[in-house]
């Protein structure tokens, strides 16, 4: 069995510069970590790994600082890490994305087949959960997002029963190998590296992957690949309106003025407040 | 949501992109009304009420998109779709279509988008949304815009304004598609005002028939296990929140806000960091990466208001917020500023609100009895 899991490298706080001039990230200084949705995935399959002796290889498109991301996935138990980068990729949305790991996908599946693709049900840094999706229909795969549980997997038969969050409940769902499947937060619980998991990581070849290995096509990479353009970028601006400040010589004293405050302002509120914890009371809910 | 967040003041730079000939017939805004298990997820009718202002602003007619099994109740909802503001309804009905699965549904609206050649096509960022939304883009080979917070019309190419948070929510952006159809984009829900509901709407259904073969579907449904209501918290409906963040310090501190909350009978929230510091659930962050809320009174304590949080509480009627640094952000748009601690401000509120709200009942308490 051979599990293929498609990770990103992100910035790890919100202190994220950006050029005042061209508008792109300023990626000097900021630390970066595995998208933590992907470690989800990469310990699921590292699992998968643990039961049946599944083949793991990683895969990040990114820039040639992602290598330590992958370097972390392969100290944590993975088998082989290939990183997807040129200088032609970079500016991609989701669209260009999906293109690209799709493609790199099929040359590794060309290589050595691949069973199951996992990734995270998105990233902290784009939060659009759209690669996923977007790398199933583009292999032809079944998409199972947002799975909260892998209940049975099955690689003769192959077959695979899932729990995936929905709207107001959880589907049971059974479906066929290859398949995507996007892993949800708190689906198990990520180990840590060992030492000899270090340092087979550091000795470790991580195979550099360009646009010739994978065979794509420049139209549709990068920027020129991308359908969707950012047309300007802007922080909030202020309410016209300035907060009213509450002020008073102890909490106390600032907690009352405020309180009275409010409730003079929007005299509404203190009924719907009552309202509210009678509900509450009737509910059985301790006020 | 107010303004402040849908656009700049910097004037839009776009990049020159032509739009080929064989797009330019897609006319009109559609929504996809996402429904499960006989209900519709109220997102849809939130997104026909911005529709209806994009559609008016275009010129063209807004549709609801309803895919769903044989049943009458599918055809029901189509109704509804009128009494949200849509012109037209587009319904395809199949036996395949009963529960929602990503194949089937991307195939069938892939379908209805290439036969009636909408502009604009919006969904929920919601678990089936999100899951339709990537791949029917994908498949169509358009532009999707995930998680807006803003959405307008450019008037000089009509083309459409997708504003979101960016950077890890510390700025914002516009995202513009100029050479593909339709233009695609996902919001998450309470962040559009949910309009009016107006069953005597005039409305137009156009029946789809969809050839669609279950024996060509791979993924099955074996069980749907819905959620108990209870166990989990309702933040985006509620209409008090008392939220903590970083600035809390201590996860003691955290209690804080648990026991505000009571006394006020509000709904717990909490900030990135406090979820990431394991102060507080998952299912309780508010913000960009968590839940959208609009309450009527949203109090946040320690919380700095970083446009990651920001966008995901600015709907709230009255913002009160708690902060010992008077330059904080969350002052740029909150009601009332409380300059502190949380740590010392918290306990003082509860007394105060404890104290304000007993004297109310006696007060309403004393009224019923005269009235008697």
């Amino acid at each position: 069995m051979h599990i293929a899991v498609c990770i990103k490298q992100v910035p790890d706080s919100a202190q994220i510069r950006v050029h005042p001039v061209t508008n792109t990230i300023m990626r000097q200084g900021v630390p970066t970590i595995v998208n933590p949705y992907d470690l989800f995935a990469l310990e699921e399959a590292l699992r998968i790994k643990d039961r049946t002796g599944a083949r793991i290889t990683v895969l990040t498109m990114g820039p040639a600082q992602a290598e330590e991301a992958l370097r972390k996935c392969l100290s944590l138990g993975a088998d082989e890490a290939i990183l997807i980068t040129d200088k032609v990729f970079s500016g991609a949305d989701t669209l260009a994305t999906s293109y690209v790991l799709a493609a790199a996908l099929k040359t590794l599946d060309a290589r050595t087949p691949i069973d199951l693709i996992f990734t995270g049900k998105q990233t902290i840094d784009g939060d659009t959960a759209q690669v996923g999706p977007g790398i199933a229909i583009r292999l032809g795969c079944q998409l199972l997002t947002y799975v909260s549980k892998i209940c049975e997997l099955e690689p003769t038969a192959r077959h695979i029963v899932v729990e995936r969050r929905a709207e107001g409940g959880v589907q049971v769902l059974k479906s066929a190998l290859p398949a995507v499947v996007t892993m949800l937060e708190g689906s198990n619980e990520l180990r840590f590296a060992d030492m000899p998991g270090m340092f087979r990581a550091a000795r470790q070849e991580v195979q550099r992957w360009n646009r010739d290995s994978i065979g794509v096509e420049l139209a549709q990479v990068g920027l020129k690949g991308s359908p969707t353009v950012v047309a300007q970028v802007f922080g909030p601006r202020p309410k016209a309106v300035k907060a009213l400040r509450i002020d008073g010589e102890t909490p106390d004293a600032i907690a009352e003025a405020f309180v009275d405050k409010l409730f003079a302002d929007h005299p509404h509120l203190e009924d719907a407040m009552l309202e509210h914890l009678e509900l509450l009371g009737q509910q059985g809910v301790k006020p | 949501m107010s303004d402040s967040l849908d656009t700049a003041a910097k004037p839009i730079k776009k990049p020159k992109r032509v739009l080929p000939e064989r797009f330019k017939s897609y006319k009109g805004v559609w929504v996809f009304i996402e429904h499960e298990h006989g209900h519709v997820h109220p997102v849809s009718w939130e997104l026909l009420g911005k529709g209806r202002e994009l559609a008016d602003k275009l010129g063209v007619e807004l549709a609801g998109v309803l895919l769903g099994g044989m049943g009458e109740a599918v055809r029901e909802l189509a109704a509804e779709v009128g009494a949200y503001g849509a012109d037209l309804c587009y319904l395809a009905r199949h036996p395949v279509l009963e529960d929602y699965r990503n194949q089937p549904y991307t195939t069938g609206l892939t379908e209805l988008v290439d036969t009636y050649q909408p502009e604009i096509l919006l969904l929920g960022a919601t678990t089936q949304g999100r899951d339709l939304a990537g791949s029917v883009a994908t498949t169509l080979l358009t532009g999707l815009t995930a998680d807006c917070t803003g959405l307008d019309i450019d008037p000089s190419d009509r083309s459409l304004l997708s504003s979101r948070p960016t950077f890890g929510g510390s700025l914002m952006c516009t995202i513009v598609n100029l050479a593909t159809r339709p233009q695609m984009a996902t919001v998450r829900p309470r962040v559009m005002t949910m309009p009016a509901r107006r069953p005597d709407r005039p409305l137009r259904v156009v029946e789809h028939g969809l050839q669609l073969d279950e024996s060509a579907v791979v993924t099955k449904v074996l069980d749907f296990v819905p959620d108990v209501r209870a166990d989990k918290p309702q933040l985006p409906f509620a209409d008090f929140i008392v939220a903590g963040g970083r600035g809390l310090a201590k996860p003691e501190n955290f209690t804080l806000v648990t026991r505000l909350a009571s006394t006020i009978g509000a709904e717990v929230g909490a900030s990135r960091p406090a979820v990431h510091a394991g102060w507080a659930d998952v299912e309780r962050q508010v913000g960009q990466s968590g839940k959208t809320v609009r309450p009527k009174l949203y109090i946040a304590a320690g919380i700095s208001g970083a446009v990651q949080h920001r966008v995901g509480m600015e709907g709230a009627d009255v913002i009160a917020g708690i902060n010992p640094d008077p330059r904080a952000p969350i002052f740029d748009f909150a009601n009332y500023a409380l300059i502190g601690s949380a740590a010392e401000l918290l306990p003082a509120l509860e007394r105060a609100f404890a104290r304000r709200l007993a004297e109310a009942r006696a007060r309403r308490a004393q009224a019923a009895e005269e009235t008697v």
